[in-house]
């Protein structure tokens, strides 16, 4: 066994009298006293009340609006007319209105949202073929089993990209318009590229190698999910780096999302635009919706969100206001077992034996 | 009952003798008359001897006559195949040939307790621990050793002798005892109780009103054991500080331990050495074997074995305890983190329409007990200790926390679940508020499924790692290594199974590419991991820091001493020597028979101080044993005879060493 010494006679067998082997290694035995616990615990509410209030006006600075357009104005009929499923192939558009009191300072973001769209179903997540997007070859034609049943159509005929997620994929546009004055309209321009995360568009999706072949060749033998209105390869036909599997919307699309009411990023405000380098002016606004997503088979809501966004993200209240009040137990909790410590432990008189 | 040992030999020459060894009075009545003054001379010697505290044996031979013997033999085998009355016919032929034996002389044999045996009774007295002593020796040997090992005290009330030779005496005296024991209890019925579910009546603890000692003898023993009488025994001998049973035989020895078991919510050990003692030992719950000049017989039928009886306390007092708050602490922990990493998905199933999505990334939960928690338990359940060895055996009482089974029971499962609950619902909530509404500062998502579970599994590790700090007592250089070691382990693993290379290998398998870069990049995740550390580990601190002020456990106390030990060192401590002045009090047993009392009261022997209790400070130096030997074990022999220098060395004495010759291997 390696051991360096051979030991014999009668106490051969005996341990060795190490300080690891015998237990009496080196050690810090911690204790809760008086005096590491209670100035811990004040410091700690201390700083958790400092970094809620700093959090709380940090979040107080975002600006927010939210609008729900399922079934808002002349949405209503687009929300009727979609309530039809013979009619899907028609196109119905609606114009919502709204107006902004202070002007968005900064970069603002345009955001859609769906309430009670369970994204976070299992076996909706596992139908999806991440190797099909990755553009390897052999799954193009042959996605995975877990696509199923919308990995092949009635045909035979493979999907691409297959899956639950990719099917439904959300396909409502918007357009932005502003009105300075009653006569007056400017379109807002929305970039809508550099929107997802960086490892999403240039490692984890990929089209499928062309070889100077267009994309549509490249994806020969394949069609489109069955809810698509338009072939993968025409998702954006004028910009090839954001056609095909690329195409950012389908890449913020296939994230799925934590939980049934999410928001999705659409565009940033293009603040290149000459009436739009400050941020958004205030006044009235339109959006101009093309109404195709159908949520009432699943009770849900559809929303639009411009934010304002800082280095803590956008304006969600919960942290700060949490760590307020964390900062408040803590410090309650500090003056009872101060209470507690002075009345019965100070100096050690309860540990008399 | 003849007691003593014969053996007939037949020499080189062909000549037939009949040997016998035993104790003087009995041998004397066997002597020839030519014997007398021979006789006189031994006497005056044995006095001698037994006035040094020697054990006797006197020797006697006989020349035997070959066609008598031959003759004997016949009628020898004869008896003993005989169907009835074989135990009389047997004694009637060995009361004929012993007899007209002519004496040799006598021998002296000096005997001693093994080091270490009174100190280490005492402590594991005061540890709670109730220990009776069953031996094959004779009533006054086994007292002697009782005195000599301070399991008999002189403060004691009284000493109840059971010696009755019916059921209806044994019965009489068991009632008497347990009378002036308790002479308010009720002596018809017994108290006791039913064990859920398992219709076994247990005999609740009872405490009698002073300290009492119980001698019983074995052929009292074996009515006591009867069915009809042997709860009202175990009451009786319950109730007593120290029980000795006394000419017990290894049946009777085991017939005890199993009474105990049966009856009573304890624990038993079993410790012994000879042959004799393998079925006690394997009976009992523990089984210690020593290891010694008997043999090996006890050794290889025990659960533990070493070769002096004072290592028990640290077996008992040291391991035993650190063994069982390990255990207790490992496995409230291990629940605890298991049912955190659980209960997390009942909530995440209200969100996710109970489809049964995991919180958590599938590679996180299979090396979640394998890889991130794992070490850091294993060194709390191979290190922890509350206080040291040293602490260990100057507070026996810290020995009672066991006994009670207070660290791991029904009670203690429950608030682990229940701090498991809470956890829980911080660990999910928190997070789900925390992410449901926002995004990155630069506008693209952190709200989507993987930034979700990356986060709740890292702010799970961070409560059950800081958990695992508040639960370990001994931070070792291996334990801290342990704990945040894993802590790097986990961020090392998940930023190498989200990366680039890991996903163009096997896409399927891992899915989660780019989310450890892309979301705990954000400080909005970052906080959120503090306050969720901050939430489920305060409230643990607020309520141990407020039990050690309100009610503070033995270990709270001890470890408050260490504290200020260390703190300012203790004075040197003085060595008190309580001067007792009892007259019983010897350091060495005696098996002979009456005739030596007055010896034995008379003091004569008694020239060397007295063994001191051991003093209550703290003892620098030999750590194993904290005393340091006194008495005979310190050197001092009444014969004036340097006594062996090395004491370490492990001598022939065992508390069990003194047997009645009983046996005839003729």
């Amino acid at each position: 066994m390696g051991k360096a010494k051979d030991k014999s006679g009668p106490l051969a067998r005996r341990p060795d009298n190490s300080a690891f082997k015998q237990q009496r290694l080196p050690a810090w035995s911690p204790m809760l006293t008086a005096n590491t616990v209670l100035p811990f615990f004040y410091l700690l509410a201390l700083i958790c009340m400092l970094l809620g209030v700093w959090l709380l006006l940090t979040v107080q600075s975002t600006q927010e609006i939210k609008l729900d357009y399922t079934e808002l104005g002349n949405c209503d009929q687009c929300f009727q007319l979609r309530k039809n499923v013979s009619y899907a192939a028609q196109t119905c558009s609606c114009k919502v209105e709204f107006s902004i009191d202070r002007a968005f300072k900064g970069d603002v973001f345009f955001y859609y949202g769906l309430k009670n769209f369970h994204q976070n179903l299992r076996r909706y997540m596992d139908s999806r073929d991440d190797e099909q997007t990755l553009g390897r070859n052999n799954k193009l034609k042959n996605p995975s089993s877990y696509c199923e049943p919308f990995a092949k159509d009635a045909e035979g005929v493979p999907i691409a990209p297959c899956g639950a997620v990719a099917n439904s994929m959300f396909n409502d546009s918007f357009t932005l318009t502003y009105h300075p004055s009653r006569s007056r309209t400017i379109p807002v321009p929305l970039l809508r590229k550099g929107l997802t995360w960086y490892t999403d568009k240039n490692v984890k999706f990929r089209n499928p190698k062309t070889d100077n072949l267009t994309l549509a060749a490249a994806f020969e033998g394949t069609r489109q999910p069955l809810y698509w209105q338009k072939p993968v390869y025409d998702l954006d036909p004028d910009n090839p780096t954001n056609n095909g599997f690329i195409n950012e919307d389908l890449i913020i699309w296939m994230r799925e999302a934590a939980f049934p009411n999410f928001k999705k990023l659409y565009g940033i405000l293009n603040r290149a635009d000459a009436s739009f380098t400050k941020g958004l002016p205030k006044g009235n606004y339109t959006i101009d919706i093309s109404y195709n997503f159908p949520v009432q088979y699943f009770q849900g809501r559809k929303v639009v969100v411009l934010t304002t966004l800082t280095w803590f993200g956008g304006q969600n209240h919960f942290l700060p206001i949490a760590y307020l009040v964390t900062s408040s137990l803590i410090l309650l909790m500090a003056v009872v077992l101060t209470l507690a410590w002075w009345k019965f432990g100070k100096d050690g008189k309860n540990m008399k034996e | 009952m003849c007691t003593c040992l014969c053996k007939t030999v037949r020499s080189p020459e062909g000549k037939l003798s009949l040997y016998c060894k035993g104790a003087d009075t009995i041998i004397y009545e066997k002597l020839h008359q030519s014997c007398k003054k021979l006789m006189d001379v031994t006497t005056e010697h044995l006095n001698e001897f037994a006035g040094e505290g020697l054990r006797t044996l006197a020797l006697a031979y006989k020349d035997l006559d070959e066609e008598y013997f031959s003759q004997w033999k016949q009628r020898h085998h004869e008896a003993s195949t005989t169907l009835e009355d074989k135990e009389s016919k047997l004694d009637e032929l060995y009361e004929e040939i012993e007899k007209d034996l002519l004496l040799l002389g006598a021998t002296a044999i000096e005997d001693k307790l093994q080091d270490g045996v009174p100190q280490t009774i005492e402590q594991l007295a005061k540890a709670d621990i109730k220990i009776w002593v069953l031996t094959g020796d004779k009533q006054e040997t086994a007292e002697n050793i009782g005195y000599s090992c301070n399991l008999l005290r002189e403060e004691m009330n009284e000493i109840f002798i059971i010696s009755g030779h019916s059921p209806e005496d044994v019965r009489q005296e068991l009632r008497n005892a347990q009378n002036s024991m308790k002479p308010n209890g009720a002596v018809n019925s017994l108290l006791l109780f039913e064990d859920m579910g398992k219709h076994v009546n247990l005999i609740k603890d009872e405490v009698a009103d002073g300290e009492y000692g119980l001698v019983i003898n074995g052929h009292s023993l074996a009515y006591a054991l009867e069915s009809s009488m042997e709860l009202e025994f175990l009451r009786t001998a319950c109730l007593c500080k120290a029980v000795i049973c006394c000419r017990v035989t290894p049946l009777q020895k085991a017939q005890v331990v199993e009474l105990v078991k049966k009856y009573k919510k304890a624990v038993t050990l079993a410790i012994g050495d000879g042959a004799n003692d393998v079925s006690m030992i394997k009976v009992a719950h523990i089984g210690v074997g020593i290891s010694g000049q008997e043999g090996m017989q006890a050794v290889l039928s025990s659960d533990y074995s070493f070769a002096q009886f004072r290592f028990l306390q640290r077996l008992l007092l040291v391991h035993g305890r650190w063994s069982y708050l390990r255990m207790c602490k490992f496995l409230r922990y291990f629940f605890y983190k298991n049912f955190t990493f659980t209960f997390v998905h009942f909530w995440f199933g209200f969100f996710c329409g109970f489809s049964a999505q995991t919180v958590y990334d599938e590679w996180f939960i299979t090396l979640y007990n394998l890889m991130y928690t794992a070490l850091p338990v294993l060194g709390m359940s191979l290190f922890d200790q509350d206080v040291d060895e040293m602490w260990s055996f100057q507070h026996p009482q810290l020995y009672i926390p066991g006994q009670l089974n207070l660290y791991f029971s029904k009670r203690a499962f429950f608030k682990c679940a229940i701090h498991s609950c809470y956890c829980s619902l911080v660990l999910f909530f928190i997070p789900y508020a925390a992410l449901q509404d926002t995004v990155r500062d630069d506008g693209k998502d952190v709200a989507d499924y993987q930034s979700f579970a990356l986060l709740t599994q890292t702010c799970l590790l961070f409560a059950v790692s800081i958990q695992l700090g508040l639960e370990m007592s001994y931070w070792t250089a291996v334990n801290t290594f342990f704990v945040l070691g894993s802590l790097a382990m986990y961020f090392a693993v998940t930023f190498t199974m989200y990366s680039n290379g890991m996903f163009l290998i096997v896409p399927s398998a891992f899915p989660f590419i780019g989310t450890a870069r892309n979301s705990l990049n954000q400080p909005n995740v970052w906080l959120t991991i503090i306050l969720t550390s901050i939430l489920c580990v305060l409230p643990m601190v607020t309520y141990r820091f407020l039990l050690i002020q309100l009610c503070p456990t033995i270990n709270d106390k001890v470890m408050f001493k260490v504290r200020q030990a260390r703190a300012t060192p203790p004075p040197p401590p003085r060595r008190t020597r309580i001067r007792r002045t009892s007259s019983r009090r010897s350091g060495y047993a005696f098996s002979h028979a009456q005739g030596y009392g007055d010896l034995v009261t008379s003091g004569r022997f008694l020239r060397r101080p007295a063994i001191s209790r051991p003093s209550s400070f703290p003892q620098v130096g030999r750590a194993t044993t904290g005393f340091s030997p006194m008495g005979r074990s310190a050197g001092y022999s009444p014969t004036g005879r340097p006594q062996n220098a090395k004491v370490q060395d492990v001598e022939v004495t065992s508390l069990q060493m003194y047997r009645t010759i009983t046996d005839r291997p003729l």
